[in-house]
């Protein structure tokens, strides 16, 4: 097989770079990890469309880019605000930050420990200081065998988010990552860790922006453990420029009892692929994923969602909504796996998809793998238009066809916005929701949260007279 | 007059529906309009609206003196035109607040008056709702989503109320109704009744007749009216049928 695998420049340079860094790295467990990572990366390769699960999601293109596969560690020298301004009225929340793929602080803060035991930090300082925890949980889930954008992760990844929340600590206010690319032309591989202790809550903001123009390709990989009864709200916010790439992989694993909740939410991005595991390893498990894109013009959003139910009394559901003009294209993956003594699970799964032009696309395929026979599963897709019955219903009590039309998709999309319980991130979610429908969100509205930076607003519109 | 509709014909995919269709009302008049399946009642509710699909090949439909065949449904429901719809459509995720504030708002931009202050709004909805003896809250649920067959038309009249239209057009309201919501949806029609008000109302059955009395009854056949008269006419249709008039102009 190696010898007839078409390699691409993306992937000779990783090659090249991850022969460099990875003979180089220190001894130790991580350090086998990589190398490990390293064989199977050059078994696999980059991922391709002849994978079933890259079927429809076309990267070659990205591969054929010229991107250094290098982070840069920038000197604290700017507050992240004179980057990226980030003013949320209300919105209460620890920021940290990622600047082309390093932990972005000044170095007394790069790993603190607070005085409930939360450690908040750089993955890459967490790893010297606190390798007992790399030991037990780093590359635990994240599968480098069959992926190879997780193994070129798991091989070079040297920096990202470091989050220890111990047992029985609740943090009540969210924390907030802005991941940002301010030089241009950069492959960057970030990786984060997130260990939540026994009966710990926590609330996490993942924001991916861009600062201007330039391409990029990231590829993020997130792992997560939630520790038995822990309950954990992740919110992935997307608003990327047309000209990067986005690959983020999160994987979790789920104690008995744990409780997580995702809500994905894509704005805008050159192509995006998300990919969100979830084992449920403990009963009494409960996942709830949800997720919104709306894409215009050639952008391509990919969801890939995979729920393993490895114990009896879990409870799992997915709902993802998109809404897709120009020619856009759009994949839903939905995979259930239920093992063959996972009683009384309950496994529900629904995608619903507005369609504005007759260019634009969506595949959308459910896969359900089941071994119990004790269980509830359901899973429907839909793919349609905006409802002209009900657009001529609200036009007939006066309602304008451009607000008609907003009303409708904006209660489409509500389904999904409303499962926000932090009532400031909603209020703004639905704001920018809103802002994106009439065209007139641009990546100055990064983030959650009306920043506003001075140089050139650029328009990402939603035609409105095309549905 | 209000409405003057003159010799108008309505195609649907190329297929004419209406065929010469001709009809006065006047402000304080009720109208109905009655006649076997599929004759084209809906189709003239439709084109009175506006309705997208509803191509007039012909004729004009002239509303307070202008002819309308070109507006949209939005202008003309905000000119005061308002149909009560044989099957109102669910529309999960618009809240019934919502959609009648954006509605009520619309039709006060439409006519430059300032937006409704949202106590008074609230106020509005209250008094309308006891109006049609809807008893349910309306702030968190979805338009029609879970209302049963006799809330919708309900709730059609509810909205008739808050939006106070001039002509009202009611296509077969009655329909799947029991005797008390019926009563109901009279009752409604008839406190919004005044001078300068008119209703159509298109009905299959004379039932309904008995509670909104009407000033006219038309008997519609093959795309246009064939007989008109006074109140009695519904009452003679009740007892013989729709046979005879299929007799009388079942062939061209």
């Amino acid at each position: 097989m190696n010898s007839k695998k078409t390699t691409t420049p993306l992937q000779e340079k990783l090659l090249q770079y991850a022969e460099e860094k990875v003979t180089v790295s220190s001894a130790g467990t991580i350090s086998e990890l990589k190398q490990k990572a390293l064989e199977s990366f050059k078994q696999s390769g980059l991922p391709h469309k002849r994978l079933e699960k890259w079927r429809n999601t076309d990267m070659s293109g990205w591969y054929q880019k010229p991107f250094l596969p290098e982070t840069i560690n920038e000197e604290f020298t700017k507050q992240v605000n004179d980057i990226f301004e980030c003013t949320v009225q209300g919105f209460d929340s620890n920021v940290i930050s990622v600047l082309n793929g390093h932990y972005y602080s000044p170095e007394e803060k790069k790993l603190q420990q607070f005085e409930n035991g939360v450690i908040i930090g750089s993955l890459a300082k967490a790893m010297v200081e606190y390798p007992e925890y790399f030991d037990k949980y780093y590359g635990k889930i994240a599968d480098t065998e069959t992926n190879g954008m997780t193994a070129i992760n798991t091989a070079i990844a040297e920096d990202g988010v470091f989050i220890y929340i111990p047992d029985n600590v609740v943090v009540e206010k969210p924390v907030q990552l802005i991941k940002l690319v301010n030089k241009r032309g950069l492959m960057l591989n970030t990786r984060n860790l997130i260990i939540l202790g026994r009966n710990s809550q926590f609330t996490f903001l993942h924001c991916d922006d861009s600062i201007n123009h330039d391409d990029s390709f990231i590829n993020t990989l997130t792992e997560v453990q939630l520790g038995e009864n822990a309950s954990l709200n992740l919110y992935k916010l997307q608003n990327i420029n047309d000209e990067t790439a986005l690959l983020n992989n999160s994987f979790f694993n789920m104690k008995r009892n744990s409780r997580l909740k995702v809500n994905v939410l894509t704005f805008n991005g050159g192509l995006i692929r998300n990919e969100l595991h979830v084992n449920l390893n403990g009963k009494g498990a409960e996942a709830n994923l949800n997720g919104l894109y709306l894409m215009d013009k050639k952008q391509h959003i990919d969801n890939q969602v995979y729920v393993n139910h490895n114990a009896p009394h879990c409870n799992s559901s997915e709902l993802f909504k998109g809404i897709l003009d120009n020619e856009a294209r759009g994949v839903f993956n939905g995979y259930i796996y239920v093992a063959r003594d996972a009683q009384k699970t309950n496994a529900f799964q629904r995608n619903n998809n507005i369609l504005m032009t007759s260019t634009a696309k969506i595949n959308t395929m459910p896969f359900l793998e089941i071994y119990a026979d004790d269980v509830q599963c359901s899973h429907g897709a839909t793919v349609g238009q905006i409802d002209n019955e009900a657009l001529f219903y609200l036009m007939q009590r006066g309602i304008p066809f451009d607000d008609a039309r907003m009303l409708l998709m904006f209660a489409f999309v509500a389904e999904i916005t409303d499962n926000i319980k932090i009532e400031t991130l909603k209020t703004n979610i639905d704001d920018m929701v809103k802002k994106r429908l009439r065209g007139e969100l641009s990546i100055c509205d990064r983030c959650v949260l009306h920043c506003t930076i001075p140089d050139k607003p650029i328009e990402f519109d939603i035609d409105l007279s095309k549905i | 007059m209000l409405l003057n509709i003159k010799d108008l014909h309505v195609a649907i995919n190329g297929k004419e529906i209406l065929k010469g269709f001709n009809l006065q009302v006047n402000e304080g008049e009720i109208h109905a309009i009655m006649g076997p399946n599929g004759t084209g009642k809906s189709t003239l509710a439709a084109a009175i609206t506006g309705r997208e699909g509803y191509e007039i090949t012909k004729g004009e439909i002239i509303y307070k003196g202008e002819v309308i065949n070109d507006w949209t449904p939005d202008k003309r429901a905000n000119e005061g035109v308002f149909l009560s719809f044989q099957y109102p459509v669910e529309i999960p995720g618009v809240s019934m607040t919502n959609f009648m504030r954006t509605a009520l708002n619309a039709k006060r931009g439409y006519l430059g008056q300032p937006q409704m202050k949202a106590g008074e709004f609230l106020k509005m909805m209250e008094e309308k709702k006891k109006l049609v003896e809807i008893t349910a809250k309306l702030t968190n649920r979805s338009v029609n989503e879970g209302f049963s067959g006799g809330e919708k038309k309900k709730n059609e009249i509810f909205q008739m109320a808050m939006l106070e239209p001039t002509l009202a057009i009611l296509d077969e309201t009655d329909s799947g109704l029991d005797i008390d919501a019926l009563k109901v949806v009279a009752k409604g029609v008839n406190t919004l009744k005044s001078d300068s008000k008119a209703f159509i109302v298109i009905t299959h059955y004379q039932r309904l007749l008995d509670f909104i009395v009407p000033d006219f009854v038309h008997v519609m056949y093959k795309g246009k009216i064939v007989k008109s008269g006074g109140k009695g006419l519904a009452l003679e249709l009740e007892e013989h049928g729709y046979d005879w008039v299929k007799e009388l102009y079942g062939e061209e």
